[in-house]
C-alpha cells in the first residue's frame, strides 16, 4: 500500500469531501495559497477557488462565529484554527453557540461543523503555541472530538467529521504532520466511537491518544524485551469512547495506564481512569494510572520541554512496576 | 401613502406592534405571579424596531435575536401558543422547553434563535448571509442587537469580514439607551454608527419609535443588500419600558420615573401608530380598538394554554445533545 504523510492525507480528505459535496467548505487564516504555515491545505485553493477556500483576517472569534451560523443555514464549514491555544479566543463561538445549538432549539437547528485545529509539545514553541487542549472541549456536551494517531486515521476521521452533523472538532499532532503511514488509493472513513487495538497483549493496556498510541507502542516494545506483553489501544475520538473496546481490554490484562498529552490534572487520562474504575473494578489488580503532560505552562527551553510529555521508557517503566505487583502507595 | 395595499400593511405592522405589547404584558403577569420559571427581558417599548425591520423580510430571511428577543420573535411570525409554553419550558414549546425565553428560536420563520451572550449572535447573521450568499438563495441576515452588544469585540470582527466580503446583512443595533442597569453614554465612546462607517459599512440612524420611518428604510436596505450592495447598519434610537430584566424593578439609581413617563406617554410607537393612522383617515379608532381586545383575547387564550400544556417528558432531558447522521452518508459512497 502507498505511504503518505498526515498531511498529505488531511489534504485529501477535505479535498475529496469538497469534490463530494458543494457545501463544504474552508474558512482560516492563511488557508488559501499559503495553504497554512503547515502547508497541510496546499493546492486546494487551485482547485477550489477563493470562495470555498476563505482567507480570513485574523479574528477567530469572528470567523468561528462566522462558520456557526453558515452551518446552520445549510453549509458545512471546515473551521481552519492555525494552532490548539487559539481555542480559548473561540469559546463562547463553539461551547455556547455551536455546542448548544442543537439542545437549546429543541433539535430544530444543527451546527454541521469541523474545527481542524492541532495540539503536541516539543516543538520548542513555548506555552501559547504548544498546548494540546482537547480536554477543553471534551468537557462540553454537544462537541464530537476526535484524535488521529497516523495518516491513516487522520484521513479516515476527517471524512466522518465533514459528513457528521454536529460540531466536530479535529485535533491533529503538529509534530506529525510529516509523519507517513499506509493509506489506500481507494474511500474509506472511520467511525467515531471505534476504539483501535493497534496491538494485543495479555498483561497490561496503554491506552494513548493522538502521538501518545506512538509511545505507547514503543513503550509496547520495551516491554515485550521484559517478557511483558502489553496491549495498546487507540480510542481515536474521545468523544464518543469507545468504553466497551477499553473495558474487555482492561478485564483481561487487569491494569492500565492512559497516556495523553494533555496536562495531567483534571485531564482525559483521570476520565478515562475513573470509568475504568467504576466499571472494571474487581478485575483490577492494581490501580488504573494515568500519564499525561505536566501541569505546567509548556516551557521553552529544550532542556525543561522534553521533561514535560510522557514518553516510552517512562510509560514502560510505569507498566513494569504495575505487572510486578510493586505498591505504587502505602497500604 | 393611502392606497389600500398600504394601509393593509400599516394594519398589520399596528398589529404585530401590540402582539409584541400584550405579549410581553402577559409574559410580565407570569413573572410577578411567580408562575413562569426564571427571567425574561421586556421588549415592551422597543415593538416598531422588530416590526418595521421584519415586515420588510420574507419568512426565508433569516434573523438572530437576543435575550430580549420575545419581539423579534413575534415580528418574525411566532405564534403566541408555542412561545408561551416555551417561556413556561412546555413540550410544545418552540424549543421543548430546552431554550426557555432567552434561547427561542423559530427556524420555520428564518429566526435562528435568541442569545444569551450579548453579541453572541452576530458571527451567527454574517454566517447566516455569507451562506445565503454561497447557496445562492437571495435571502437576508439581519443581525439584532443592543448598544450593549456595541462594546464587544465580536461585532467588529465580523463588520470587518462583512465589509470585505459585500455579505447580505443587516446590522440593527437597538439603541434602547441602557446597557443592562448603565446608561449608554457612559459605556460608548464617541459615535456608534461611525464604528461601522470606519469599514465602509453605510450607516444610517432611525427613530426607533417610528414604525414607517423604520420600515422605509429597511425595505430600501434590504432590497440593496439583496443585490450584494451590503452590508448596511442601523442605529435605531429607542426605549426600553421595563427594567433590564423583569425583577428589575428598583431603577431610579440609574434612570428616573420622569424620563420612563415622557417616552411611555410621548413616544409609544404602538399610541403615535395608531393616531397617525386614525388622523389619515385609513382607520377608525373603533377598528384600532377591536384589533387591540382581539390581540389580548389571543395572547390571554394562549397563556392559559400553556400553563395548562404538559412538561417534556423525563426521557427528553438527554436527547438532542447530538443531531442524528444518517448513517448511510458515514458509510463509503454515501
Amino acid at each position: 500500500m502507498r505511504e503518505i504523510t498526515l498531511s498529505k492525507a488531511v489534504n485529501e480528505a477535505i479535498a475529496e469531501e469538497m469534490r463530494r459535496d458543494p457545501t463544504v467548505f474552508v474558512i482560516g487564516e492563511d488557508v488559501a495559497e499559503a495553504g497554512t504555515p503547515f502547508k497541510v491545505l496546499s493546492g486546494l485553493v487551485e482547485e477550489f477557488g477563493t470562495d470555498r477556500i476563505v482567507d480570513t483576517p485574523i479574528a477567530e472569534p469572528g470567523f468561528m462565529g462566522i462558520a456557526v451560523g453558515a452551518a446552520m443555514t445549510g453549509m458545512r464549514p471546515i473551521v481552519d484554527l492555525m494552532f490548539g491555544d487559539f481555542l480559548f479566543l473561540v469559546m463562547d463561538q463553539l461551547c455556547n453557540q455551536a455546542a448548544k445549538t442543537h439542545y437549546m432549539s429543541g433539535g430544530k437547528l444543527s451546527v454541521p461543523l469541523v474545527l481542524r485545529t492541532n495540539m503536541g509539545a516539543t516543538r520548542r514553541s513555548a506555552a501559547q503555541h504548544s498546548q494540546s487542549l482537547h480536554a477543553l472541549v471534551a468537557h462540553i456536551p454537544g462537541l464530537m472530538v476526535a484524535m488521529p494517531s497516523s495518516a491513516y486515521e487522520a484521513k479516515g476521521l476527517m471524512k466522518t467529521a465533514i459528513r457528521e452533523n454536529n460540531p466536530v472538532v479535529i485535533f491533529e499532532d503538529k509534530l506529525m504532520y510529516q509523519d507517513k503511514a499506509p493509506v489506500p488509493e481507494e474511500e474509506y472513513l472511520i467511525p467515531f466511537g471505534q476504539a483501535n487495538v493497534k496491538r494485543e497483549g495479555t498483561d497490561i493496556t496503554l491506552i494513548g491518544t493522538s502521538s501518545m498510541v506512538q509511545v505507547a507502542e514503543k513503550a509496547a516494545e520495551i516491554l515485550a524485551g521484559q517478557g511483558i506483553s502489553a496491549e495498546v489501544i487507540d480510542p481515536r475520538t474521545i468523544v464518543p469512547l469507545d468504553e466497551a473496546t477499553l473495558l474487555a481490554s482492561v478485564k483481561k490484562t487487569s491494569r492500565a495506564i492512559v497516556i495523553d498529552e494533555g496536562h495531567q490534572g483534571y485531564g482525559i487520562t483521570g476520565e478515562i481512569a475513573a470509568r475504568l474504575n467504576e466499571k472494571a473494578f474487581y478485575h483490577l489488580d492494581a490501580p488504573v494510572c494515568r500519564m499525561g503532560a505536566m501541569d505546567v505552562p509548556v516551557p521553552f527551553s529544550p532542556a525543561l520541554e522534553d521533561l514535560t510529555v510522557p514518553t516510552p521508557e517512562r510509560v514502560a517503566a510505569l507498566a513494569a512496576r504495575l505487572v510486578a505487583g510493586e505498591m505504587l502507595h502505602d497500604a | 401613502m393611502t392606497q389600500p395595499s398600504n394601509t393593509e400593511s400599516y394594519l398589520r405592522m399596528y398589529t404585530q406592534m401590540v402582539r409584541i405589547r400584550a405579549f410581553e404584558d402577559q409574559a410580565n403577569q407570569l413573572y410577578l405571579s411567580a408562575k413562569m420559571p426564571g427571567l425574561t427581558h421586556m421588549y415592551s417599548g422597543q415593538e416598531a424596531v422588530a416590526v418595521g425591520i421584519c415586515e420588510a423580510l420574507t419568512s426565508d430571511d433569516k434573523i438572530t435575536s437576543t435575550h430580549r428577543g420575545h419581539g423579534h420573535c413575534v415580528a418574525k411570525g411566532a405564534e403566541f401558543k408555542q412561545m408561551f409554553c416555551e417561556l413556561l419550558g412546555k413540550e410544545e414549546g418552540y424549543c421543548r422547553g430546552k431554550g426557555g425565553s432567552m434561547h427561542i428560536a423559530d427556524q420555520s420563520n428564518g429566526n435562528l434563535g435568541a442569545n444569551a451572550i450579548v453579541g453572541g449572535s452576530m458571527g451567527i447573521a454574517t454566517g447566516a448571509a455569507m451562506s445565503a450568499r454561497a447557496r445562492g438563495s437571495g435571502e437576508v441576515a439581519v443581525c439584532f442587537f443592543g448598544d450593549g452588544a456595541t462594546a464587544q469585540g465580536l461585532m467588529y470582527e465580523v463588520m470587518n469580514m462583512a465589509a470585505l466580503w459585500k455579505l447580505p446583512v443587516i446590522y440593527a443595533c437597538e439603541n434602547n439607551g441602557y446597557s443592562e442597569y448603565t446608561r449608554t453614554d457612559e459605556i460608548a465612546a464617541g459615535s456608534i454608527v461611525a464604528r461601522a462607517e470606519a469599514f465602509g459599512i453605510e450607516a444610517h440612524q432611525v427613530d426607533g419609535q417610528d414604525v414607517l420611518a423604520v420600515n422605509e428604510l429597511s425595505q430600501k436596505l434590504i432590497a440593496r443588500a439583496r443585490k450584494g450592495e451590503g452590508p448596511f447598519f442601523i442605529e435605531l434610537m429607542t426605549y426600553r419600558y421595563h427594567g433590564h430584566h423583569v425583577g428589575d424593578i428598583n431603577r431610579e439609581y440609574y434612570r428616573t420615573k420622569d424620563e420612563e413617563s415622557d417616552w411611555k406617554s410621548n413616544r409609544d410607537p404602538i399610541t403615535n401608530f395608531g393616531r397617525w393612522l386614525t388622523e389619515q383617515g385609513l382607520v377608525a379608532p373603533e377598528d384600532l380598538a377591536a384589533i387591540d381586545a382581539d390581540v389580548y383575547k389571543d395572547a390571554e387564550d394562549a397563556v392559559a394554554y400553556a400553563l395548562a400544556a404538559a412538561y417534556p417528558d423525563g426521557s427528553e432531558v438527554d436527547m438532542h445533545v447530538y443531531a442524528p447522521t444518517d448513517p448511510a452518508t458515514l458509510r463509503v459512497g454515501g
